[in-house]
């Protein structure tokens, strides 16, 4: 483990956290510190809780115990709409976005509170200068504007992954959580898609459950591995393919797969 | 009104779409404006303050159900209570205990719709989806027997009365005239449209949009579905309380049946006929709702038959109600296709016809059968003698309405194809507007490609 820097608290701090469902413990004492502007990918196994983590930490669940930072300030029990006020915004695994809504109102909603509009129904959304200003440059930024108009349910698979990201990061978040952004995409989608993922995340504290090594390798200062609900290790990608302990839980064998997969292509 | 969803069908320039804008709310003023001097009889005018007061009532449930995808079963607590708190108000003007003017009367409906919503609506917005669909059941079921229970406020069975002309004139206006109070609710029924669609435009406005299509995403862009649909339903409450008032100063009487299930079962239904996907689709239902009760009451009796048959019907076949059916075929004649559709309306038509002949006589003959057998066993239909004792009759009727029905259908599925097939040629010419679609093939993944290679 490594420890936070000593200036600022960290971004994202999990102490001793656990969550059960039932008798089943999914999350086992996870502990992690994530410094401000750290690109962290979580990976581990089908089953090892990574999903879950990520809804602990922006509130979906609350942990059965343990301690959850935002910023040094607890969010552990804090709702979803509190968490992202502070800061936090989360990406879902399964395109999560406005269907009835065109592209450019899906992105507007997402930037709305943050700008400060709240539940104003004394304003014109189009005289909104700075909201809608904002909004016309994330479309840009997800390379949607061919798509300005287009209702989000219209959307290919490619391209609702792309707004997905964009209503995430819409609200300005200092820290946001990206649950495997790049789920069901081609090889040639990933790469771009990652490219994209980088840029819009630039001086931004960044969480990303991934599959993908490539990804993980090529996205990711520091990888985390969760293995049945703990975070056996975090380190720099070099250090962790080095790990002995993550080489028998985890990466050996999904190396070895993904090595033996690109040798036979 | 329909200028949002037209525009973005059609695509005009800005300039266009104000001028369409203007176009549009100067048509409906104008609208409202002649309309008493068309229907000039006293019958007519009474039909047209009611439209007036439905259209308010609908538009208002319908920022419930279209916009926020909230289904109640008891929007008619709010216009009716807002009824009765009128109605005190205007016995209280009468009594010269309240010194407003007797215009006002539809905002003190309005302060009340408010007043209730903020308490009522509290917990029935605490859920979304189908608990709040039982809650506002639940309330309106409470609030219709609390209005049996407290004969002091709602008048018991006879309900309470007042007089509307009973206030000090203003410039010669007593509202004793039934056209004087026309004008008034005209000018309250504009305002509150207008209102309506304004809000539709604002940062709430569009996170109840947000809140119905994924409530749970919405948690995670720092809103709070619920203090949303909360906020909401106080404002769709000041409208149904302001239509409760129009509804005081038109009738002049409040009975128990105004807050009923029945009452707010016909706003659902009318709203969704109307159609719930566009703003101005509760405006047809509204008009369809004083007709219905108005005119198909007087051609036949069992109409309440045929508005559950056509209810089914546009269920199945037509979710989005009228105002769908409507821009859907504009969309078709902007891209000047309609034309190859015509055949098939006037065919769909015949076919109908046929089956509601059929289905029509097997109605009224149930109906005699039920409700007034005393009067011997024939009736007369469109020219014929039906008899409810003969078999033949019942036959025939069923004949008819299965061979139309048969009829419809093939010629439904036929239509649907081509339908299809127009819906997809103008996908594609759109498609192939797009400035930056070069490739003639694979046109998202082109435009994707092309973008990779951009520095």
């Amino acid at each position: 483990m490594t420890t936070a820097s000593a200036s600022t608290a960290p971004a994202i701090e999990l102490v001793d956290v656990r969550k059960s469902f039932g008798k089943t413990e999914i999350i086992r004492g996870a502990q992690l510190s994530v410094a401000p502007g750290e690109r962290v990918a979580i990976i581990g196994p089908n089953g090892a809780g990574k999903s879950t983590l990520f809804n602990l930490i922006s509130g979906r669940f609350g942990p059965t115990s343990g301690e959850i930072r935002l910023h040094g300030k607890r969010i552990d029990n804090l709702v979803p709409y509190e968490i992202n006020r502070l800061g936090l915004a989360r990406s879902f695994q399964i395109s999560n976005i406005f269907s009835r809504l065109s592209v450019f109102e899906n992105l507007r909603c997402g930037l709305l509170w943050s700008m400060g509009y709240r539940y104003a129904f004394w304003k014109f959304l189009a005289d909104l200068k700075d909201a809608n200003d904002r909004a016309e440059a994330l479309l840009r930024m997800i390379r949607l504007e061919h798509k300005r108009e287009t209702l989000a349910m219209n959307l290919t698979y490619a391209e609702q992954r792309a707004l997905e990201i964009g209503v995430t990061i819409a609200g300005g978040a200092s820290v946001i959580l990206l649950d495997e952004p790049t789920a069901g995409m081609s090889k040639s989608e990933t790469a771009r898609f990652i490219e994209l993922i980088r840029e819009v995340t630039v001086g931004k504290t960044l969480l990303a459950v991934e599959h993908d090594m490539g990804v993980v390798f090529g996205l990711a200062d520091k990888i985390a591995v969760l293995v049945y609900g703990e975070v056996i290790a975090f380190d720099t990608p070099e250090a962790v393919r080095a790990n002995a302990r993550v080489q028998e839980a985890y990466l050996g064998s999904v190396l070895a797969d993904q090595q033996a997969a690109e040798a036979g292509v | 009104m329909s200028t949002q969803t037209a525009g973005s069908l059609v695509a005009p320039p800005a300039r266009s779409a104000l001028t369409g804008r203007f176009l549009i709310w100067g048509g409906f003023a104008v609208l409202l404006a002649i309309a008493p001097l068309v229907f000039r009889s006293d019958f007519g005018i009474t039909l047209l303050a009611q439209v007036m007061i439905a259209i308010v009532a609908c538009l208002s449930y319908n920022m419930l159900l279209g916009q926020g995808g909230m289904l109640s079963f008891g929007h008619a607590v709010y216009t009716g209570l807002g009824t009765f708190v009128a109605v005190h108000a205007m016995v209280a003007i009468a009594n010269n205990t309240m010194p407003i003017p007797t215009s006002l009367i539809p905002l003190v409906g309005g302060l009340a719709g408010v007043f209730f919503a903020v308490i009522l609506g509290y917990v029935t917005t605490k859920k979304a989806g189908t608990p709040f669909a039982m809650i506002t059941l639940g309330i309106g079921e409470l609030v219709l027997a609390m209005a049996l229970m407290i004969p002091e406020f709602f008048g018991g069975e006879g309900g309470i009365s007042a007089n509307r002309s009973a206030g000090k004139p203003f410039m010669g206006i007593t509202f004793g005239p039934s056209i004087q109070v026309y004008y008034l609710l005209a000018l309250y029924a504009f305002i509150s449209t207008g209102a309506m669609f304004a809000f539709t435009r604002t940062p709430l406005g569009r996170m109840l949009n947000a809140v119905r299509d994924n409530p749970e995403r919405v948690e995670f862009i720092g809103y709070s579905t619920q203090h949303v649909r909360y906020l909401s339903f106080i404002i769709a409450g000041l409208f149904a309380g302001i239509s409760g008032g129009m509804a005081a100063l038109n009738f002049e009487i409040a009975t128990a049946e105004v807050v009923g299930s029945g009452r707010s079962g016909l706003y659902l239904l009318f709203t969704f006929l109307g159609g719930a996907t566009f703003f101005f689709g509760p405006i047809i239902g509204a008009v369809l709702m004083v007709l219905g009760f108005a005119l198909f009451s007087e051609v036949t009796q069992a109409w309440q038959l045929y508005l559950g048959l056509i209810f089914l019907f546009m269920v199945m076949y037509a979710p989005g109600g009228i105002a769908s059916l409507i821009m859907m075929n504009l969309r078709v004649a902007a891209h000047k296709k309609l034309h190859r559709l015509w055949g098939w309306y006037a065919i769909l038509f015949a076919t109908a016809i046929v089956m509601l002949l059929g289905a029509a006589a097997l109605i009224e003959m149930v109906y005699k059968l039920q409700l007034s057998s005393s009067s011997g066993t024939t009736l007369r239909y469109l020219g014929f003698t039906l008899d409810v004792a003969s078999a033949a009759s019942w036959l025939g009727a069923l004949a008819v309405m299965v061979i139309g029905l048969v009829a419809f259908e093939a010629v439904r599925r036929r239509f649907a194809v081509v339908w299809g097939a127009i819906q997809s040629e103008i996908e594609r010419d759109m498609t192939f507007k797009e400035p930056d679609v070069a490739a003639p093939t694979g046109g998202v993944a082109a435009a994707a490609e092309a973008e990779e290679g951009k520095p």
